[in-house]
């Protein structure tokens, strides 16, 4: 399958970007960097899970890294909120590279990878909630310094433009992988892992480079969010709601696909904002709605999105050529 | 040091709570047996289980143990229309479909509860909650002692069931060979609905034993759940015995290191136990080879 080319992802940034000068809007524009945090966490998830079929439970272990490194650097030793945020993400990654070595050696896959994954990102939560480094149950707080070399900004605007960049360079970085060999090892251990070994390709090896991918990414957003929020505690970080987010958004979006977290998180985001708009402040029923969706996708749209608009695409063509037939012949 | 009074209380404390833990491992280790998925819906049916219990004494006025004989049934026929038409129609027949279509049931189920009741925490006060037996050197609660006994009766009860009914051998054929059964006339789509109602109904008696003594919010069966896989690894996946025992097992581990390590910390015992296990002995204790 061909992929959609660097133009394309071009083109999707510099027409989101332009949003920010259209509207001034705090609520447009939160919604929106939401939803891009999310594409970008879920193109983490993506790497690993839709690539390489290592489907995680508990990609929350990495986004909590990076949102933990990226806070505690600053509150506890001073140390400048941009380099926090790359040695965050630094920090995401060995997380990442040490739980795959981990549970790649020992050959655990699908479920019991899935099991394995959630049961590390539990024991980070409740570490974090008992450690003093991290603030314990009270969580850790920024300092307001609302200066673009801390990271932080008046207006949501930039914020918006740097979610936009990382998720503009994690939409490369997908595009990269589905050209290289790498991913084509990548998707030989997700279709049948044990004709990849058969045939040469290091699948722990391979299985291992995309998780440390992956768990970058995702700590990318995690770190994100801490200057974005200014604040962080156990339960967001390394909270089950950032795995469930970040699978759902790929999922729903067209799982192995470079744009599919991005689709896939601006629908969710959407759909939960609907839901709060309708019902008004209720606990919970956005998730009924993420449970939903994510059974009717499985059910009926097992490609997401990005495959129901080329189902679209191939059906229209089919029609056309049947026109032209008729026409001419 | 603590005195050895305390030591053996905790021990057959974590026993009884650990009887409980082995129930819902026994739902969640047969559906895994048989149908070789693992449903993470499996908590929030037992948070569902917890809910109907508790407003079956709330509205009612069911007494929980007789509400056990009306629930069972009834999550029986809800497990098995879940597997029959919800589960195994969305998934296509690919184990990662099914693995996020019961974590979406999970969210489904679990979220509808909250939305419907709040995030408190609701209480059945019941005239023998606080009962005990006293056995001289400890008091163990009356109801945990009879959670203990009905676990130990429903284990023998499916075991009877699995051994001795025409239904128990086709589940146990469909689970050494489906392709075999399926040739001998097995209706399988049939036998895993079935499977999945028994392991949710497993959930429906657990839940009339836990509700006397504990306590039910949206969000209770997370406690259960992982506690649950990591008795189903720990035990062999797939193994009734070893639901049972490491039920037991995995109740002392709790009662003894929440002891030590206070309530918070001792929670991450289990999880270290459930990683160590299945790094190093994914088959588990009592679990057959794959």
């Amino acid at each position: 399958m061909r992929g959609p080319s660097i133009a394309h992802i071009v083109l999707v940034i510099a027409v989101l970007a332009t949003v920010p000068l259209l509207t001034a809007s705090n609520v447009v524009l939160n919604f929106l960097t939401m939803a891009l945090l999310i594409a970008l966490v879920g193109q983490g998830w993506n790497v690993l899970g839709g690539y390489g079929g290592q489907y995680s439970f508990g990609h929350a272990a990495f986004f909590g890294t990076g949102a933990y490194v990226t806070a505690i650097l600053q509150v506890r030793y001073g140390i400048n909120a941009w380099l926090g945020f790359v040695l965050g993400i630094a920090a995401g990654a060995l997380v990442g590279a040490a739980i795959g070595a981990l549970t790649f050696r020992s050959g655990l896959k699908g479920s019991y990878f899935a099991l394995v994954t959630l049961a590390f990102a539990e024991v980070l939560r409740i570490l974090a909630s008992v450690a003093p480094i991290t603030g314990a149950g009270v969580g850790l707080l920024l300092a307001l310094d609302l200066r673009p070399q801390a990271f932080q900004f008046q207006s949501r605007a930039p914020f918006y433009w740097i979610a936009l960049a990382l998720v503009a360079v994690s939409l490369v970085i997908a595009r990269l992988i589905e050209q290289s060999r790498f991913g084509a090892w990548l998707v030989a251990v997700r279709e049948n892992e044990d004709a990849a070994k058969a045939v040469g390709v290091d699948t722990a090896r391979v299985k291992l480079a995309a998780m440390t991918i992956s768990a970058a990414i995702t700590a990318a957003g995690g770190g994100f969010y801490v200057q974005y929020f200014l604040f962080i505690d156990s339960g967001i970080a390394y909270g089950p709601w950032i795995s469930v987010e970040a699978l759902l958004a790929p999922i729903v979006g067209g799982v192995g696909t470079v744009f599919g977290p991005l689709l896939g998180a601006l629908v969710v985001k959407t759909l939960g904002e609907l839901t709060k708009l309708v019902t008004g402040h209720a606990p919970g029923l956005d998730l009924v709605i993420y449970g939903g969706v994510l059974v009717l996708v499985i059910a009926f749209a097992p490609h997401g999105i990005v495959g129901l608009l080329a189902d679209l695409r191939a059906r229209l063509a089919r029609l056309k050529s049947l026109v032209l037939e008729r026409v001419h012949g | 040091m603590l005195s050895p009074v305390i030591l053996v209380a905790a021990v057959l404390n974590g026993l009884l709570t650990g009887a409980v833990y082995g129930l819902v491992a026994l739902g969640l280790t047969l559906i895994y047996g048989v149908l070789h998925i693992i449903n993470f819906a499996h908590g929030a049916l037992l948070t569902a289980a917890l809910f109907a219990a508790f407003f079956a004494h709330r509205l009612l006025g069911l007494d929980p143990y007789l509400a056990a004989v009306v629930l069972t049934p009834l999550f029986f026929a809800l497990g098995y229309c879940l597997q029959r038409f919800v589960i195994s129609p969305a998934a296509h027949g690919e184990d990662r479909n099914i693995l996020l279509v019961t974590l979406g049931l999970a969210l489904l189920i679990e979220n509808a509860l909250l939305y419907a009741f709040g995030a408190d925490t609701r209480t059945l006060n019941l005239d023998y909650a606080f009962d005990v037996v006293d056995l001289g050197i400890v008091f163990l609660a009356v109801p945990r002692v009879v959670a203990f006994g009905v676990v130990l009766a429903v284990a023998v009860v499916l075991w009877l069931i699995l051994t001795l009914t025409d239904t128990g051998k086709a589940i146990r054929a469909v689970a050494k060979e489906k392709l075999g059964a399926q040739l001998s006339g097995i209706d399988v789509a049939h036998i895993y609905a079935v499977t999945f109602g028994l392991g949710t109904a497993c959930l429906a008696i657990a839940a009339c034993l836990l509700i006397p003594t504990y306590y039910v919010n949206p969000h209770v069966g997370n406690a259960f759940v992982l506690v649950a896989f990591t008795i189903v690894v720990l035990g062999g996946m797939g193994s009734v015995p070893g639901a049972l025992l490491g039920g037991l097992f995995i109740g002392v581990v709790e009662s003894l290191s929440g002891l030590y390590l206070g309530e918070s910390l001792g929670q991450i015992g289990i999880f270290v136990m459930f990683i160590l296990v299945l790094l190093l002995r994914p088959r588990g204790l009592f679990g057959e080879r794959a």
